[in-house]
Parts: C-alpha cells; sequence; structure tokens
C-alpha cells in the first residue's frame, strides 16, 4: 500500500517542481511565519489524521466478512478506556493547536506594527516604516505613498528590508488586498480603513490581486509588487515624480470610473487630502465626510434639519440608481461651501471680531473618535469635524 | 399600447430581458424547452396527469414527499453540476491571452448560480427528503406531526427552485458570488433583477425549510413508539432531530437578512449600504450566523447516515452510542459560535479571530471521536462491502482530508494566505462531495430498497462509486495545489500559463464525475428496469437493525398495521433476536390524514409573487399575495381532512405481505 502510494507521489513530484508554491515560499518575514504556523499545523494533525486512515484501511481489510480468522464480537458497543482515548487524543492535538493558534494570531495580527525584519534581526529606530496608502477601485488598485507625494496605478514598488506600513481602503464594494509573497490579504473595504504591516525580505517581482470577487473586472485586478533595493527604490520614486499626471480629486473622479485590465500609470503629485477623503466618502466637493458627519452626531448631531441636509446624487459611478419605492438617490451635503466658509471667514476678519463668537478649533473627543495625536496623518493634523473647512480657507 | 400601460403590465420586463445575444443561453433554453416537452407530452400521451396530481403532488404521505425532495434534488443536481462544468471548462482554457468562451456577465452568474443551486436546492432537498422518508418509519410513526405542512414546505422548496430556473432564460441571476454580499449586491452596484431573484428564490425556499424543520422537531419529539426513550432513538433520528433544530434557529436569520437586503434594494432604507449609517460588515456577520450552522445542518443527517450503514453492514451494534449523541449534541451547540472564521481578514482583532479559531477547532474533537466511533464499530464485524458500506468508507477516507484543511483554515494566520483561495474551494468540496454527497449516495443505495421494493444495481452503482471518488480526487487535489500557489476564487482568465495543468487536471476529474453522475442515471434506469430480478419481498434486505426494516417495502400508506413497542436502541434487531412475530388478525381502522391540493397552490402563488416583485409587475405581485394570504384562510375552513382506512383493507394489505413472505420460505 504504502510503496504503490509512494510511486503514484512520483508524477506528482515531477508536476509539482515545475509549478510555484508561493504560498509556501514566500519572499516576506510575515508570510514566512504564515506558512511556518501552516506547516506546524498540518504536521500536528497529521497526528491523527494518518492513524486515522490507516486504521480505516486495515480494519476494513482485517473485518471483512469473507475473513475466517478475525474475531466477531457482535454486541460489544462500549468501552470506557477507549471512549477515553477517543476523546482526549483529538483534545491534545487541540489543545497544542488553540495554544499554538492564540499565540501565532497576536503575533501575527496584521493590525500589529512588525518587530523584526527577518529572523534574528529586530525592527530598530532606523528602520523608517514606508506608508502606503491602498485603495481599491473598479477595477484596478491605486497606491499613494504620502511621505513621497507620489502615487500609482497598478504597480506597487518597496524597499527590502524596510517594514510597509499599509492603510487600506475601497472606493465602492470589497476587495481582499493580497500579495502572497509579502504577507496575508486582509479585505478593503469602503468607508472603512484596514491596516497591514510587511516587509519583504528578498528583491524581486511578485504578484499582487484582489482575493476578493468584486464585480466583472475582477480576474483584472492584479499589480506587480516589486521589493526593490534602497537605490533601486530610489530611482523608482524619481521616475513617478517625472511622470506626467497629477492625482488631484477631479483626476480622482476620472479615475475612478469603472475600467478593467487598467495598464500601470504614475501621478507625480497627489493632493495630500486625497486619502482621507476617499475614505469617508467625500471625495466629491460639497459632500459631507463621514467622520464629519461622526462628529456632529457625537456632539447631538443637527436635529431634524439633519434630515433635509441632503441633496441629490450627482455622479452616478456605475449605474447607481435609488431603490425604486425609496426616495431620489441622494447624499448628506456639507453644512457650507468651501466659498460660503470662505466668505464668511474672511466677513469675520472684516467685521470687528466680538461680533462674531469665536469658533472652537479644538478636537472633537467622544465614543469612537481617536484621541489628538493618536490617529492617522490627517486626524493628526486637524480636528475630524473641521479638517476639510479649515483647509479650504 | 402605450409605453406606459406596457411598463404598467410588465414592470421592467422587456423583450431585451431575454438572455437572446448569449448564444448558449439560447441553446441550453432550446434542450430544456424540447425536453420538457417531451417530458410533459408523454404524461399527457399516456394520461398520467390525474395519477401524479392525486397519488404524487397533492400527497401528504411523508414516503412520497420524500421521494419527491429527492427527485427534486437530482434534477437540480443536473443544473448545479452543468454550471460546474462550464467553469471547469471555462478555467481551463482561459490563458495566453484567451477570453476562454464566458463573458464576466455570464461567467459571474454561473458561479453564483452553482454554489446556490448546490447548496439551497440540490443538497437541501436531498438531505430533507432523507429525513422526511426515514425518519417517521425509524420512529414508528404513521406520518409526520403536520402532513400537509409537510406538503406544503416540499412545494415552496420547489416554488424557489423554479425561480432560479427562471432567472436563466428570463433576466439573470445575481453575479455577486453565492452570499451577495453588499455593497456589491445592492442596489447602487447591482441594480438588475439578478439579485432580485436570489432574494425571493431563498425566501420562498426558506419558508419551505423552516417549516418543514418545525414538523421534524415537533414529530420526533412527540410521534415516537412506545418505549423508545430519547437515548433509544436510532442514531440518524438523533442526528435528524439536531439538524431540525439548527435549521429553525438559523433560518429565520437568512430570512432577517435577506429581508434587510430586500429592503435596501425596493424601499432605499440603508442597513448595507456605504452611507448613511450603513455598514455591509453587519450583513457578512448575519449571513454567516446563519450559514455555518447550514454545514452542519447538511453534514449531520449524513453523518447519521454513516453510523447506521457502519452497524448494519458490520452486523454489530454502533459503538458508542452515548458518546455520539452527546458529540452531535455539541457539534449542534458549537456550530453557531463559529461563524467568525469565514472572515478572519475582515480586520477583527486577534483575540476575537484566535477565539473563532480555536472554537472552531473544538467542533474537530466531537467530529474526531464520531470518526473512532465508526471505526470501532468496524473492529470486530463482519464486514459486507455493500454499495452503502463502499460510500461510507471512501467517506472516511476523504474526509478526514477535508477536516484537516479545515482546521488549518481555522488558524488565522494560515487562513490570510489561504483565504478565498481554491484551497478553501478545495476545502469545501472535499468536506461537501466527501461527506454530504457520499453519505447521500450511501443513503440512497441503503434505503432504496425499502421506497421501492427492489435493490439499485449494484454494477452500474460500482461505476458510478468509482467514477465519482476518482473523480473527486482529480478534481480538487489540483485546487489544493493551486491554492497553495496563491490562485484566488472566481477568477475568469489568468495569465500565468503554468497553472494551466493543473486546471486541466481538475477538468478532467469534472469529466469523471459527470460519468459518476451518468452511471447513476444509468443505475436508476437499469434497476428499474430489472426489478423483478433485483427484487425483495422480506422489507429487510440488508439483515437491518432498526424500526423501518421491519415493515414491507414500500411501506403501506400506514407505515405500521400496530404501532410497536421498543425495548433496545436497535429495535428491529432485538425484535428479531427474541423471535417477534407479526400480528396476523385483529386489525383496527387506521385514521389518516386526506390529500390536499392547496400546498400546490400556496407555492404556485408564492413564485407569482416573486417573480411580481423581481420584475416590479406591482399589480401581479398585489394579486397574488392576496390570494396567497385568502387560499391560506380558506384552507383552515377545509374540514375534510382526514379519513379512516377500514380494517378489512388494513387486514387485506397485510394479508398481502403475509403470502409473499411465505414466498421467501
Amino acid at each position: 500500500m504504502k510503496r504503490s502510494g509512494a510511486l503514484l507521489l512520483v508524477p506528482l513530484a515531477v508536476l509539482l517542481s515545475g509549478c510555484d508554491l508561493v504560498v509556501l515560499s514566500p519572499a516576506g518575514d510575515v508570510a514566512v511565519q504564515q506558512r511556518d504556523l501552516l506547516v506546524a499545523s498540518t504536521l500536528l494533525m497529521l497526528l491523527i489524521i494518518v492513524p486515522v486512515m490507516a486504521l480505516t484501511v486495515l480494519f476494513a481489510w482485517r473485518y471483512r466478512q469473507s475473513s475466517t480468522t478475525a474475531t466477531y464480537t457482535p454486541d460489544w458497543d462500549h468501552s470506557t478506556k477507549l471512549e477515553l482515548v477517543i476523546w482526549a487524543a483529538p483534545l491534545l492535538v487541540i489543545i497544542c493547536l488553540g495554544a499554538l493558534t492564540w499565540l501565532g494570531t497576536h503575533l501575527l495580527d496584521p493590525y500589529r506594527r512588525i518587530d523584526r525584519i527577518e529572523p534574528g534581526q529586530p525592527v530598530t529606530q532606523n528602520h523608517k516604516p514606508l506608508k502606503v496608502e491602498v485603495v481599491a477601485l473598479d477595477w484596478k488598485w491605486l497606491f499613494i505613498y504620502p511621505d513621497y507625494g507620489i502615487a500609482s496605478v497598478n504597480e506597487l514598488a518597496a524597499p527590502v528590508n524596510q517594514p510597509i506600513d499599509f492603510r487600506i481602503t475601497s472606493s465602492t464594494v470589497m476587495n481582499s488586498f493580497y500579495i502572497p509573497a509579502l504577507a496575508g490579504q486582509i479585505y478593503a473595504m469602503p468607508a472603512m480603513e484596514t491596516k497591514l504591516h510587511a516587509v519583504i525580505n528578498r528583491p524581486g517581482t511578485y504578484t499582487g490581486f484582489s482575493a476578493n470577487y468584486s464585480g466583472a473586472g475582477f480576474s483584472g485586478m492584479r499589480f506587480a509588487f516589486h521589493g526593490l533595493s534602497d537605490q533601486a527604490f530610489g530611482e523608482w520614486v524619481t521616475q513617478a515624480k517625472s511622470a506626467q499626471g497629477t492625482l488631484s480629486r477631479e483626476t480622482y473622479l476620472e479615475l475612478e470610473r469603472p475600467s478593467e485590465n487598467e495598464p500601470v500609470r504614475h501621478y507625480a503629485s497627489v493632493d495630500p487630502d486625497l486619502y482621507g477623503a476617499i475614505l469617508n466618502l467625500c471625495v466629491e466637493r460639497g459632500k459631507m465626510c463621514m467622520n464629519e458627519m461622526m462628529s456632529i452626531d457625537a456632539k447631538g448631531g443637527l436635529g431634524l434639519a439633519g434630515v433635509r441636509n441632503t441633496l441629490p446624487l450627482q455622479y452616478d459611478e456605475l449605474s447607481r440608481r435609488g431603490a425604486v419605492f425609496g426616495n431620489d438617490p441622494a447624499y448628506v451635503a456639507s453644512i457650507c461651501t468651501a466659498e460660503e466658509a470662505a466668505a464668511s471667514s474672511r466677513a469675520a476678519r472684516d467685521t470687528d471680531a466680538k461680533y462674531w463668537p469665536v469658533r472652537d478649533l479644538s478636537p472633537l473627543r467622544g465614543a469612537g473618535l481617536l484621541g489628538p495625536g493618536t490617529g492617522t496623518r490627517r486626524a493628526d493634523a486637524e480636528a475630524p469635524s473641521l479638517g476639510l473647512l479649515r483647509l479650504e480657507l | 399600447m402605450p409605453e406606459s400601460l406596457t411598463k404598467f403590465i410588465f414592470g421592467r420586463l422587456t423583450l431585451e430581458s431575454l438572455p437572446l445575444h448569449e448564444p448558449i443561453v439560447v441553446v441550453t433554453f432550446i434542450v430544456v424547452a424540447l425536453g420538457g416537452l417531451a417530458v410533459l407530452g408523454a404524461i399527457t400521451y399516456f394520461k398520467l396527469w390525474g395519477y401524479l396530481w392525486r397519488e404524487w403532488f397533492t400527497s401528504v404521505d411523508h414516503k412520497k414527499i420524500g421521494v419527491m425532495y429527492m427527485a427534486l434534488g437530482l434534477v437540480m443536481l443536473l443544473r448545479g453540476f452543468s454550471d460546474a462544468i462550464m467553469m471547469r471548462l471555462q478555467q481551463a482554457i482561459a490563458f495566453n491571452g484567451s477570453e476562454g468562451y464566458l463573458n464576466a456577465h455570464h461567467y459571474d452568474q454561473i458561479f453564483t448560480a452553482h454554489g446556490v443551486i448546490m447548496i439551497f436546492f440540490v443538497a437541501m432537498p436531498f438531505v430533507t427528503g432523507l429525513m422526511n422518508f426515514v425518519v417517521p418509519l425509524q420512529i414508528g410513526a404513521r406520518d409526520v406531526s403536520f402532513p400537509f405542512l409537510n406538503n406544503f414546505s416540499f412545494w415552496m422548496t420547489v416554488g424557489g427552485a423554479i425561480l432560479v430556473m427562471a432567472s436563466l432564460f428570463v433576466g439573470e441571476f445575481a453575479r455577486t458570488g453565492w452570499l451577495a454580499y453588499p455593497p456589491l449586491s445592492g442596489i447602487d452596484y447591482s441594480p438588475d433583477v439578478g439579485v432580485d431573484y436570489y432574494i425571493w428564490a431563498l425566501q420562498v425556499a426558506g419558508v419551505g425549510t423552516t417549516l418543514s424543520g418545525i414538523n421534524l422537531i415537533c414529530t420526533i419529539i412527540k410521534m415516537r413508539a412506545p418505549g423508545m426513550t430519547m437515548m433509544r432513538m436510532p442514531i440518524f433520528t438523533w442526528t435528524s432531530l439536531c439538524t431540525n433544530v439548527l435549521i429553525v434557529a438559523s433560518f429565520p436569520v437568512l430570512t432577517a437578512v435577506l429581508t434587510l437586503l430586500a429592503l435596501d434594494r425596493y424601499v432605499g432604507t440603508n442597513f448595507f449600504t456605504n452611507d448613511f449609517g450603513g455598514n455591509p460588515m453587519m450583513y457578512v456577520n448575519l449571513i454567516w450566523i446563519w450559514g455555518h450552522p447550514e454545514v452542519y445542518i447538511l453534514i449531520l443527517p449524513l453523518f447519521g447516515v454513516f453510523s447506521e450503514v457502519t452497524s448494519t453492514f458490520s452486523g454489530k451494534r454502533l459503538f458508542g452510542y452515548t458518546s455520539m449523541v452527546y458529540a452531535t449534541v455539541v457539534i449542534t451547540i458549537l456550530s453557531y459560535l463559529v461563524w467568525l472564521h469565514h472572515f478572519f481578514t475582515m480586520g477583527s482583532g486577534a483575540s476575537v479571530n484566535s477565539f473563532f479559531g480555536i472554537t472552531t477547532m473544538i467542533i474537530s474533537i466531537p467530529t474526531g471521536a464520531k470518526m473512532f466511533n465508526w471505526l470501532f464499530t468496524m473492529y470486530r464485524g463482519r464486514i459486507r462491502f455493500e454499495l452503502p458500506m463502499m460510500w461510507t468508507l471512501a467517506f472516511m477516507l476523504t474526509f478526514v482530508v477535508g477536516g484537516m484543511t479545515g482546521v488549518l483554515l481555522a488558524v488565522p494566520p494560515a487562513d490570510f494566505v489561504l483565504h478565498n483561495s481554491l484551497f478553501l474551494i478545495a476545502h469545501f468540496h472535499n468536506v461537501i462531495i466527501g461527506g454530504v454527497l457520499f453519505g447521500l449516495f450511501a443513503g440512497i443505495a441503503y434505503w432504496w430498497p425499502k421506497a421501492f421494493g427492489f435493490r439499485l444495481d449494484p454494477f452500474w452503482g460500482k461505476v458510478s462509486f468509482w467514477c465519482w471518488v476518482l473523480g473527486f480526487w482529480f478534481a480538487f487535489m489540483p485546487l489544493y495545489i493551486l491554492g497553495l500557489m496563491g490562485v484566488t476564487r472566481r477568477m475568469r482568465v489568468f495569465d500565468d500559463p503554468s497553472l494551466q495543468i493543473w486546471f486541466v487536471i481538475a477538468a478532467f476529474g469534472a469529466v469523471l464525475i459527470a460519468g459518476g453522475i451518468a452511471a447513476f442515471l444509468v443505475q436508476i434506469f437499469v434497476s428499474i428496469r430489472r426489478r423483478e430480478a433485483l427484487a425483495d419481498h422480506t422489507g429487510d434486505p440488508w439483515d437491518g437493525r432498526t424500526l423501518e426494516w421491519s415493515t414491507s417495502s414500500p411501506p403501506p400508506a400506514y407505515n405500521f398495521a400496530f404501532t410497536p413497542v421498543i425495548r433496545d436502541n436497535d429495535a428491529w434487531f432485538d425484535m428479531k433476536r427474541a423471535g417477534y412475530r407479526r400480528p396476523l388478525s385483529g386489525f383496527k381502522p387506521i385514521h389518516m390524514p386526506k390529500n390536499t391540493g392547496t400546498g400546490v397552490i400556496l407555492a404556485a402563488l408564492s413564485v407569482a409573487l416573486g417573480f411580481g416583485l423581481i420584475w416590479y409587475m406591482w399589480w401581479l405581485a398585489a394579486l397574488s399575495f392576496v390570494c396567497l394570504i385568502a387560499t391560506a384562510i380558506g384552507h383552515t375552513f377545509n374540514y375534510h381532512r382526514d379519513f379512516d382506512i377500514p380494517a378489512a383493507e388494513v387486514a387485506q394489505t397485510e394479508e398481502a405481505r403475509t403470502t409473499l413472505l411465505a414466498a421467501q420460505g
């Protein structure tokens, strides 16, 4: 049995040698640790699985009807000792596996900053993480490098042995951001932000893609991930900076429209507030950002006035339309337009200050809101409720 | 006709809604239409309509309803498998710049329909059918608690299936994946009728499933023969009880979550939209709070089948009956504590993920105990390798692999690299084919003689068996490997040519499985042709151990002329050993429920209601809804619901059996 099984494995081994089992031989330290856990769990379970399979075959053969030598005990149906073994053996394996799971899950939590570049090389002060903001669009990927002010479509590059901090969101529907060689996947969801921390150890070009079906162009939602040396990464940034386009809110709204199999594209500069606006569903001007909405609600809301503070939806992302019996598609309007805000601000400057109440610009606090200085880049800079308003001023 | 009138009558249904531009669908339609016409013509020619209506469609006999459920499952299996083989072909050829033969619009419907059909309209009818047929016989009852409800449940399931089938030719089906996650399934990103077909088909079928669950729970709790305590119930009845508890507790969640999605789509609420406070993550949680118990709803009854089969064909009492019962109950409870493992990658914290990962692993302990119990039932037995036992052995060797990969996926960091990959696809096909389907085939081969009075042809059964088993390994082992190569699910085209060989092997496996299905159909056909040679007049062809084998095959309408009294959990084996003699006189009239066509009518109206809602034909929806309510109320005034089988007729039926048994010697 065993020998014939081994013979069967030969053609399988030949086939397997020709393919790249990237999940089992990744190039990033996080994925390597995930691989190790996968292999360890499998071996642990084989401790039970192999004996069960062997016993199945053995018993089936040994106690076949035609066998004349085998014992037959038709009424034997209980044995406390055996029952103990039956329940205890899987229990022991699961206790080990459970411990492994608890440790592994916390250690490899994608939200947790990585603490080592590779085995034996901890992350130090000298490792400045590369920040990348990832947006899943219909059906392509947008990568924004806030520290460099550049962006690219369907191409991601990172220097080797440097921690990467991904902030991930989506423009319309759910996707999953996955580069098998680098680290496990995490969902990209509209109006929500997920995080991933990883590092790439070997230079090379790897494949990244969406691992959650998102509509017609899903199959083409693939991108190249380049692990580059520091120097090569510098060159890549320079090259991106010399690209033609700039990514403003307007060009983003163009880019956001559904399209398939987009070629690689770079943007030399990016509106620094774009990612926050995408995340808060307010790239279109005049739309109230979700974080503003939440801040207002946390302070008690706008009351009945808020109910009417909606405007017809102007931009139709797919063939977006409202429910048949519902209201027309709408969005919450920002309380004032940028122009009105600027005008009132000018008026305040021109008039005597005492007629205008001093606006409280201190950060809003409340359950669910980030405390000052602890949040994302934008939250650091401004109070969430007034961020955009102040920028317009 | 003015446009507004057309719009009023037909809603959003126009000529363009018919997929005339898709040649594959058109050809399918022609084939299905011709086949359908042939069947209808044959029924008319042989004047079978009256017979079918009186003896089957309106029947409240749990055995006939069980058989009809199985027939529905088989028909839908053909549809679901066509989808599967189309996907395998597309993925095997869509390389090197080739787009394959399916465009995204068509392909995305196919994988959605495949999942929906296989779970809701193949596995569920098969499982429900098996429980319906076997449970009352196993507990010595004459029917289920609510016979009319049983008929109604069946027709509602058919109604859901009709809506899904209609979507193939009128409009389109959802392009969202089988669980229709919003926001993709919301009105913003799926404005067409596909998701509406999905919602209403599942809502209509869901009514049937929930009611059938209630019915079977009541039957098992209230209608057991005297002496059958809970701990003397056959193990299949135990697993059925647990399954139906799961159904009753989880299907309302599905109904609720689909209702919320329907509200989002129809009246503009914002439960699962991106903005206005909606939260799609809530949908994902809710649907899996139904979805995970659902997989146990499917597998538990089959665990029962394997227990019965192993015990019968090893000629031994089931090893560890008590621990088997507790294992089943523990699985039932734990199945509610694991739903989050379907989306570890959504970004829950490490502690939440570990909790759900570990609860998932804990389920493998009772499942492992079950596996050992079957092993030790075989130990020191006398194993007869008849078809049901072959399926059981194939299950034991296949299922453990699927169980292992399942526990592997329950380790969150491992799931991060394997989630949504073809490894996951291979895993759940490994447990659903290796567990549910193999179990169904074991169950069908085991109880077929009980249902029809003759065995299934063993030769074609073995052909089907080997095609299925080998086909399964060829079709899904490559998917495990592709998953480890980082290939994700639901892809339509590929750019890495090194993957192609694995997809070709998988497609070959699918062809083998097609052979298995064909051989199964041939087996049924051949067995019916050879029914005289394969006939079993004893009612107990396998030397069975539970009550259903004590009555004739097929059982009379009233199942048991006298309600048996139970002293042991292998009741029939105990009776045989104690020298049981059939009573030959003293028959009394038997009180039985009467057939009714109300179930068919209610289900037909539900289909019309669903169709009206899908196409925005409000007059149709309103009209059928009013009729639905009126019919339901009207039915409560039907006082002619029962009749008595006269004692003379019972005596005559039993006399015929006595003659048959005497002829056996």
